[in-house]
């Protein structure tokens, strides 16, 4: 059984200081059912995902009290990529027609705040100042800058397309472009990441409404396949976020695992894909993260971003919507909001930054703490 | 002189004449982990055995703190009087990567591949005026 999408909604991302994070979440739900001309009481099952913004199930008070049952999922970043393999299963096995997948947050302003004991981990290693997000993945670029040659100026172009995106999208944050020289000279925050080369936690909600690929047609005219949805956890061996230590004999991460077995279980290959999302918590994720999934080989990203290839008309278009960087992220949505991105593109309704010619295959990857990257591929 | 505590038990010999942070080598895979685990990372094996590190390694990689993080973050701090604090990976002979704060901070004074001992320092004092001492990657002169 194939699995389509055939309702999208999104709530803007950013600071909506009127709107809950579960109101938010509601407007993306109502959008979504409204895409797929169907009713709250249509929906059979939903998968949803919050952070700081109280149960996903919660919605229900908002959307109807229908009786349907409605599963938390938390997975860090990879929350909503969770929820959809969750649904994608669920409609695969035959257990269901349709359903609902939601993600909203609504996070304090500043870095995001993780409790070593939560993790696993001893206390001390947040006393000392080690339980920052925000340092790994310095470390994990400046280590990657000095194997590959990727420069300085590198990164701060990966965050000038992002705004530059961001500003073609109404439902960014981040709509203003911003200078490689302002990126650059913006204050450092841990070496070689400056301010405006991280994502912030923000605000936003994204609902899907995903059915049985042979009822598709009764809900939309242009039908999205959910070719392949992928979730993994990290290895013994890969470099990962929150780790007093690592094994010296390196082994590939999460990343990499989920996205092979996503080009595996779609039958396709990287070079068939059109148009691309992929997690940019801070520049230089942006740039490892397109070698770890497949579409240049590590090093040739210096030449690709300094040419524009990753530029909406490029030949690599990547977080065609701002990506993290421009929309910054709530966590229960961030992966959904690339799901939604990647529908627009190949429905061709994304408007200002739509990529050209006729989209047909399209993906999306997040990677988050401690350790998990999820991958989705899209199919028109 | 002052009353010194670790910042936490087992983590490293303390107190001793030459402190050494502790790992634990599973007796299965004989990967090294640190802190001590009561199981083993690799292979979940649960036969382990907590060993001495050695002192001197090489940086593997690095980034300087420049902000001040929130709790759990826990020094005499303020936020006027935050110092911004190198963070790294130190790649120890024969076991495995750790990752601590430093005692440099200057971007310039940080490379890849140079050569970093293990040592012993306050973090903080306490009220009671204990010293609560912790682990540091200081680059070798």
């Amino acid at each position: 059984m194939d699995v389509a999408i055939v309702g999208i909604g999104i709530h803007p991302f950013g600071r909506t200081p009127a709107r809950s994070g579960l109101q938010q979440g509601a407007y993306a739900a109502r959008l979504a059912l409204q895409d797929a001309s169907i009713q709250w009481s249509d929906i059979q099952f939903a998968f949803g995902g919050s952070a700081s913004a109280g149960s996903a199930d919660a919605l229900v008070n908002e959307l109807g009290l229908t009786g349907i049952p409605f599963i938390n999922v938390a997975n860090g970043c990879a929350t909503g990529g969770s929820s959809l393999i969750s649904a994608f299963n669920a409609i695969k096995s035959g257990e269901y027609d349709i359903g609902m997948v939601s993600g909203f947050d609504k996070h304090e302003r500043g870095a995001f705040n993780a409790d070593p004991k939560e993790l696993g981990i001893g206390q001390w290693y947040g006393e000392v100042g080690m339980m920052m997000t925000t340092q790994f993945f310095a470390m994990k670029i400046q280590k990657y800058m000095h194997d590959y040659g990727i420069s300085t100026d590198t990164l701060a172009k990966v965050s000038e397309k992002a705004f530059i995106n961001g500003s073609k999208n109404p439902n960014a944050w981040r709509r203003e472009p911003i200078t490689v020289d302002e990126i650059t000279n913006s204050m450092m925050v841990n070496n070689p990441l400056t301010k405006f080369m991280f994502c912030s936690p923000s605000e936003g909600g994204v609902a899907l409404v995903l059915c049985r690929a042979d009822h598709a047609g009764k809900y939309t005219k242009t039908p999205i396949y959910l070719k392949a949805a992928t979730m993994k956890s990290r290895r013994f061996g890969s470099f990962e976020v929150f780790a007093p230590s690592q094994a010296l004999e390196q082994v590939d991460g999460p990343t990499v695992d989920a996205s092979k077995a996503a080009f595996e279980m779609a039958g396709v290959a990287p070079e068939d894909m059109s148009v691309m999302q992929l997690q940019d918590t801070e520049a230089g994720a942006e740039i490892m993260h397109m070698a770890e999934n497949g579409f240049c080989e590590h090093g040739e990203q210096e030449a690709l971003i300094q040419s524009g290839a990753t530029h909406i008309n490029g030949s690599l278009p990547i977080n065609t919507d701002g990506g993290c960087l421009a929309n910054g992220e709530p966590i229960g949505a961030s992966g959904l909001r690339q799901v939604y991105e990647n529908a627009l593109q190949l429905r061709g309704q994304a408007g200002d930054h739509q990529v050209p010619g006729d989209p047909k295959l399209a993906y999306t990857h997040v990677y988050g703490a401690p350790g998990i990257s999820a991958v989705t591929i899209l199919q028109k | 002189m002052s009353n010194q505590v670790p910042i936490a038990e087992g983590l490293f010999t303390w107190p001793a004449a030459k402190p050494a942070l502790l790992g634990s080598r599973c007796n299965q895979c004989r990967i090294v982990a640190f802190p001590v685990a009561s199981s083993c990372m690799a292979c979940s094996g649960q036969d382990v055995t907590a060993e001495e590190l050695p002192g001197r390694g090489t940086l593997w990689t690095w980034t300087v703190q420049q902000f001040m993080p929130k709790t759990p973050y826990n020094t005499n701090e303020t936020a006027e009087t935050f110092t911004p604090y190198g963070v790294g990976y130190v790649e120890l002979p024969g076991g495995v990567r750790i990752e601590g704060r430093l005692t440099e901070n200057d971007p310039q004074k940080l490379r890849i591949g140079m050569d970093m001992d293990v040592v012993f320092a306050p973090l903080r004092t306490e009220d009671s005026g204990e010293e609560v001492i912790s682990f540091f990657f200081k680059p070798v002169e």
